[in-house]
């Protein structure tokens, strides 16, 4: 457990070291992107769980909570987070944060067009976006755990737009709830 | 154009209940200047039960798979020699028959079978080449696909390669649950085997050199990891199991190193890992996604896909890390590379206006061609002599094979009848006991 909290930590540093660089990859955009957002998410935290009232173990199976929602969608080949879904990170950000003892399993997917193995980058790219934001909100690297099955679970069998929106996801799966 | 469609159904005559899951091959397009051969039915011993395989019309059918023959139908066969002293070369001659095989199956014990068969040169009416080959039942079909490979490489001078094999994923869905099957069939898609199944997706099948291991990514424990499994004892081992992505795993042409994806440090990237003692390499340094590594034959360079350039593209490197220099610039989507066997040619999913196909690319002069027709083609794998390629492709929206000439003029379609088959790859060159 140390051990993966350790390599965690290393991995944030990692992060925020390449954030300091002014690199003019599309993953540099996507960080500092983020980082920007971490200006206002150590004021989003405070307020935010304000905001969020008190999230406790049951509000998970609350349907009206917003907890509730669970799962959030991205564009194609990109694992930027929209801006409406960062809201409901925050409320799953506080949550985790005022239960250390909650784990999540942040799971990355894509649609099926293109490459598997590829999909897998982008659906682990996608589940890192998500971490990045949780952590970054409080929650300690040790509560959130990541996968990419990259197309291999598609959420809606199809092979059109309507299906492929639905499968350019991240779900959020509480461990044991 | 001298490019005609035909759509002729190579159909199974008989299956018995083992062979429920074969594939049927349909020749979806062909080319005129195939070859003209007959292949007569083999004798055998009239007062002896007949063999379990018809050797000739599997013969037959892996010369017409090759697009390089067109076997005569076997009605329009004008005579059915069985020894030398039968064949009238007159008789074939007019009807433009190139070549003539012919052959005889002797039983010489309980489930042993002796295979004799001749190719002939119709014009000049004389013998290529000859061969006595032993067979238990079990071995019928094999032998008759290294028949196949003698006949190919006496007429072409390129060896065959039909007494190989191909591995893939299948999927189906069964009660609302779904299964993933790692499969191995010959590589006319029979006799398939299954190695491994899984309630949780398997992917990216690559054998090692020797054609006697498959190294392969099972979610199984609802994360990745990489395992390789012996495809004779069924013995398998986990060789790479971190935090993050475990994938695309692609074995250096000398067995020892295989290359990897990891995202154990915190992004996709491609290490090396020596099997010896597992030590680890990190070959690329980018933030962005670079995954499906593969060698080259020489084994000095690994080309792989990177999103560094803001598209998925092409990219060769160093073997042992190094500087990486783009190698696609063609179409915004490039990416699942091999490399044919004399390390020329490389083939990739190439994307373009939402078409996803599979596309060709000569190393000596940077020329794209694109070989295939589909929507959501995948996965290329060349054959071990480089004269086909066989990929997935959707048909009625279920996933099946195809395989198309390296020259881009004759495809097939090989359909599993039932569940999606995919993520095929061609063995190695391979000595069966």
């Amino acid at each position: 457990m140390k051990f993966i909290q350790a390599v965690t930590v290393a991995l944030v540093l990692g992060w925020l070291a390449g954030c300091s660089s002014t690199g003019d990859t599309k993953e540099s955009e996507v960080a500092v992107e983020d980082h920007s957002d971490v200006a206002a998410g150590g004021a989003a935290t405070s307020s935010g769980v304000g905001a969020y009232g008190d999230l406790t173990i049951e509000s998970l199976n609350d349907p009206n909570s917003p907890l509730a929602q669970r799962v959030i969608y991205f564009a194609f080949d990109s694992s930027d987070v929209a801006e409406q879904d960062r809201e409901i990170l925050a409320a799953h950000a506080a949550f985790l944060s005022a239960n250390p003892e909650v784990k999540v399993n942040v799971e990355g997917h894509t649609d099926e067009r293109g490459a598997r193995e590829y999909n897998i980058g982008l659906g682990d790219q996608r589940a890192q976006s998500v971490r990045r934001m949780l952590e970054f909100q409080g929650v300690a690297p040790a509560q959130i755990s990541t996968v990419s099955f990259g197309e291999e679970k598609p959420a809606v069998e199809g092979h059109d737009e309507s299906a492929w929106s639905m499968n350019r996801r991240v779900e959020l799966v509480y461990v044991g709830y | 154009m001298n490019i005609y469609y035909r759509s002729l159904l190579v159909l199974l005559l008989c299956l018995p209940g083992w062979l429920q899951a074969a594939l049927t091959i349909e020749i979806t397009q062909g080319i005129e200047g195939a070859v003209p051969i007959a292949v007569v039915p083999f004798g055998t011993a009239a007062n002896s039960p007949a063999p379990p395989e018809d050797v000739a019309a599997i013969i037959a059918s892996d010369l017409a798979r090759s697009g390089r023959f067109a076997p005569l139908a076997e009605q329009d066969l004008i005579a059915r020699p069985v020894e030398v002293s039968q064949v009238r070369f007159q008789d074939w001659r007019t009807l433009g028959v190139e070549n003539l095989v012919i052959g005889k199956i002797a039983t010489v014990g309980a489930n042993q079978y002796r295979i004799e068969f001749r190719l002939f040169d119709v014009f000049r009416g004389r013998q290529i080449t000859g061969h006595s080959l032993p067979a238990t039942a079990d071995q019928l079909r094999y032998v008759a696909h290294r028949i196949s490979d003698i006949i190919y490489e006496k007429l072409t001078g390129h060896p065959g390669a039909f007494a190989t094999r191909i591995a893939y994923v299948v999927s189906e869905t069964r009660n609302g649950k779904k299964s993933y099957q790692l499969q191995l069939a010959d590589s006319d898609g029979y006799n398939p085997q299954t190695l491994l199944t899984s309630a949780q997706p398997l992917m990216s099948p690559a054998w090692s050199p020797d054609g006697r291991r498959l190294a392969y990514v099972s979610f199984e424990k609802r994360r990745a990891a990489v395992f390789i499994q012996d495809v004779f004892t069924g013995k398998r081992q986990e060789i790479a199991a971190f935090a993050g992505i475990n994938g695309a795993p692609a074995w250096s042409p000398d067995g020892r190193t295989m290359a990897v994806t990891l995202s154990r440090d915190g992004n996709p990237e491609i290490y090396s890992m020596r099997l010896s003692d597992r030590k680890l390499k990190r070959l690329t340094f980018s933030a962005a996604i670079d995954t499906e590594p593969v060698w080259t034959p020489d084994g000095k360079t690994i080309v792989f896909t990177s999103d560094r350039g803001g598209s998925p593209q092409l990219y060769r490197m160093p073997a042992q890390g190094g500087r990486a220099q783009r190698i696609t610039f063609e179409g915004n989507y490039n990416t699942s590379a091999d490399i044919s066997p004399d390390g020329k040619t490389l083939v990739m999913v190439h994307g373009e206006d939402g078409r996803y196909q599979i596309a060709s690319l000569n190393l000596e002069n940077n020329r794209l061609r694109i070989l295939s027709d589909g929507r959501l083609d995948e996965s290329p794998s060349f054959a071990p002599n480089g004269s086909m390629i066989i990929y997935a492709t959707e048909s009625g929206h279920s996933g099946v094979l195809a395989a198309v000439s390296s020259d881009g003029r004759f495809r097939q379609r090989f359909s599993l009848r039932k569940g999606n088959v995919r993520e095929p790859v061609w063995s190695p060159f391979t000595k069966r006991k």
